[in-house]
């Protein structure tokens, strides 16, 4: 074809050369990067890992990861490449399932990575593989309001009274959303006596009052905080100090008289480590999470650390756990979050 | 010449008609367009060029330019192709053809993305058989092209049907009569004619590709400094916290779009003149 463009007359040649070259020179920048990107990747091998988390977690991990990186370093003398991807849970566990090859995934519930594991990417009963429970930090749930408490917002009955307005993510991609759903269930069984019509009529003027359904925690922060949209925020412990930190003098946060006892889990993604020929990195990465180190670290982005030391940070509070009200993970995901779930009848119903 | 001999219209509807368009165009164009730049550098340059020169950053330029660079040729190529045969020819099917050209305009972006997914992820149609050959197209490059490629893809031709319809095929068909063969007609007849619409076309296929975010975001995975493209990272920052930093991202976007913009009223302004020169 080049030819040609030399046998052509003069004004078509002009016309004919930028087109050639607006298709030509996008093509060679394009292999040219391609070349550079797969080269890297060969270099980067068995030492890149993938942890694919929820939402609250972006901080955590960034400091954990340096300090990781660091060690491993120490001890086995190269740097490993610690890649992150964040997002609401469910949204992150369905990637997961989709084929987004994570390393180890550090979601905000066991129910999340249950379904993962449902896809055969990790065995029945990875919660076993550490200890308690493969959940190295706990948070709960605590309102945001804002500064001075305007609406006098003290406890769960406040969040049902006209002319509040709540944030809540969407339970359906949002593991934070779920335990806020709980949450709140878990108060209104407590309250009424666990009469089921009062429970479900608690749990559905609590959604009348939600303007806005966000699919992920730090979505639903970026809402309440930056738009400064509702008047109370349904957050992770963690996250309300951090929009404290973000959003100085603008916000306070309220501790509820029951909330519930999240247990984000860790794990790896057996199968694909043992793709990657990551699993003795991806192994270190999680044990990691259990030292002094990272603990400290979970208890500076106000996580709920298990080792004792680190503790009397956060006030105390009544907790209930999953497996004590709900029956589980897999039980409460069948009766509240699956299609046609309590959710669904009691939302769809709004 | 006086204005009042031009228009009909008192001075005071004049006046109030031009105030409200220049009051629109403020508010929606460029009040925003100013906000990102102010917020941009609401921490000085510093920090402005920090966030430029940050590795996810870089990546994510480059992740942009190589996706941009591999779907607009592709459909500039297929535009091209289209156009051609929807205009220059009359056959079964044509109306069908032009219909399915639009497709990516009445798909919104998401719906766009969730399809790739649900063809090449593992769970999808063929996400055994990909698995078996070791080939990643979800949340990794390709992915990211096709989601790109599958939402510019009207660009081009829907620049070009217009403009060769109107032209009509005499000037092919007086070559054809002269004994030119089908590709001379193409490079010394058609191209030369649709040049300008052709540019217009790849600059507007060019600009949305490099933004686009719905369909790409559904695709990538958001692996910071791997699959992320500019906007992707721009929200990223955005939900870190990082507003400065969001912003001077969002910069490299807006000037983008002025620089299409530049070029697009040069191109006007050129081939104004080409046609004042026939």
């Amino acid at each position: 074809m080049n030819y040609r463009i030399n046998t052509s007359s003069t004004p078509l040649f002009s016309s004919r050369l930028i087109a050639v070259a607006s298709i030509a020179l996008p093509v060679l920048l394009g292999l040219a990067s391609c070349g550079k990107k797969s080269t890297s990747g060969k270099t980067g091998g068995s030492h890149t890992l993938l942890n694919v988390s929820y939402d609250p977690t972006r901080e955590f991990y960034a400091e954990v990861n340096q300090a990781f990186a660091k060690q491993w370093e120490r001890d086995h003398g190269d740097k490993p490449d610690i890649k992150q991807s964040h997002g609401g849970s469910g949204k992150q566990a369905r990637a997961v399932i989709d084929g987004l090859e994570a390393d180890v995934v550090t979601l905000a519930l066991a129910g999340d990575i249950d379904s993962v594991a449902k896809r055969g990417l990790l065995p029945a009963d990875w919660a076993t593989k550490l200890p308690n429970n493969s959940a190295p930090y706990t948070s709960t749930i605590v309102f945001v309001v804002r500064k001075g408490n305007p609406k006098a917002v003290k406890d769960w009955s406040d969040l049902v009274r006209d002319g509040i307005q709540v944030i809540t993510p969407n339970p359906k991609t949002s593991g934070g959303a779920r335990w806020n759903y709980l949450a709140a269930w878990a108060w209104a069984e407590k309250q009424f006596a666990g009469d089921p019509a009062k429970v479900r009529d608690y749990i559905g003027r609590l959604l009348r009052n939600v303007p806005v359904l966000d699919s992920g925690a730090r979505a639903a922060t970026t809402t309440f905080a930056q738009r400064g949209i509702g008047d109370v925020f349904l957050s992770w412990e963690n996250e309300a100090y951090l929009i404290e930190k973000e959003f100085p003098g603008k916000t306070e946060i309220i501790y509820p008289s029951l909330s519930i006892l999240a247990e984000p889990p860790v794990a790896v993604v057996e199968a694909n480590a043992a793709k990657h020929g990551t699993t003795a990195l991806a192994q270190a990465y999680l044990e990691f999470l259990y030292t002094d180190e990272a603990q400290a670290l979970a208890a500076k982005h106000f996580y709920r650390p298990r080792n004792s030391k680190q503790q009397s940070k956060l006030p105390a509070l009544e907790l209930v756990t999953v497996d004590e009200k709900f029956g589980g993970w897999a039980q409460a995901q069948k009766t509240h979050f699956a299609d046609g779930g309590s959710f669904d009848q009691i939302y769809g119903t709004k | 010449m006086s204005h009042s001999e031009v228009t009909t219209e008192s001075r005071a509807v004049r006046v109030l008609l031009i105030t409200a368009a220049g009051g629109v165009v403020t508010l929606f164009l460029l009040l925003p367009l100013m906000a990102v730049f102010i917020e941009a550098l609401r921490k000085g340059w510093e920090v402005f060029f920090e966030a430029l020169r940050d590795e996810a950053a870089l990546s994510a330029v480059k992740l942009t330019l190589t996706a941009a660079a591999i779907s607009v040729p592709m459909n500039t190529l297929f535009g091209v192709a289209a156009a051609w045969a929807v205009t220059k020819f009359r056959f079964k099917g044509r109306a069908l053809l032009i219909s399915l050209i639009d497709l990516p305009f009445a798909v919104s972006p998401v719906i766009a993305g969730l399809v790739w997914v649900l063809l090449f992820g593992s769970q999808g149609w063929f996400g055994e058989w990909l698995e078996k050959y070791d080939l990643k197209i979800i949340f990794a490059l390709p992915g990211i092209v096709i989601a790109t490629a599958f939402v510019t893809f009207p660009f081009v031709a829907r620049e070009l049907i217009p403009l060769m319809e109107s032209q009509g095929s005499d000037q092919e068909e007086a070559a054809v009569t002269l004994g030119a063969g089908g590709w001379k007609i193409f490079w010394r007849v058609t191209v030369p004619n649709i040049k300008w619409g052709l540019l217009y076309g790849i600059l507007l296929c060019n600009a949305r590709a490099m933004g686009e975010f719905g369909a790409v975001s559904v695709v990538s995975g958001h692996i910071r400094g791997e699959t992320n493209t500019l906007p992707l990272h721009v929200e990223v920052l955005y939900n870190e916290y990082q507003f400065s930093a969001a912003f001077a991202c969002a910069t490299l976007l807006a000037l983008l779009a002025l620089v299409t913009l530049g070029i697009k009223s040069a191109i006007e302004h050129f081939t104004g003149h080409v046609a004042n020169g026939h």
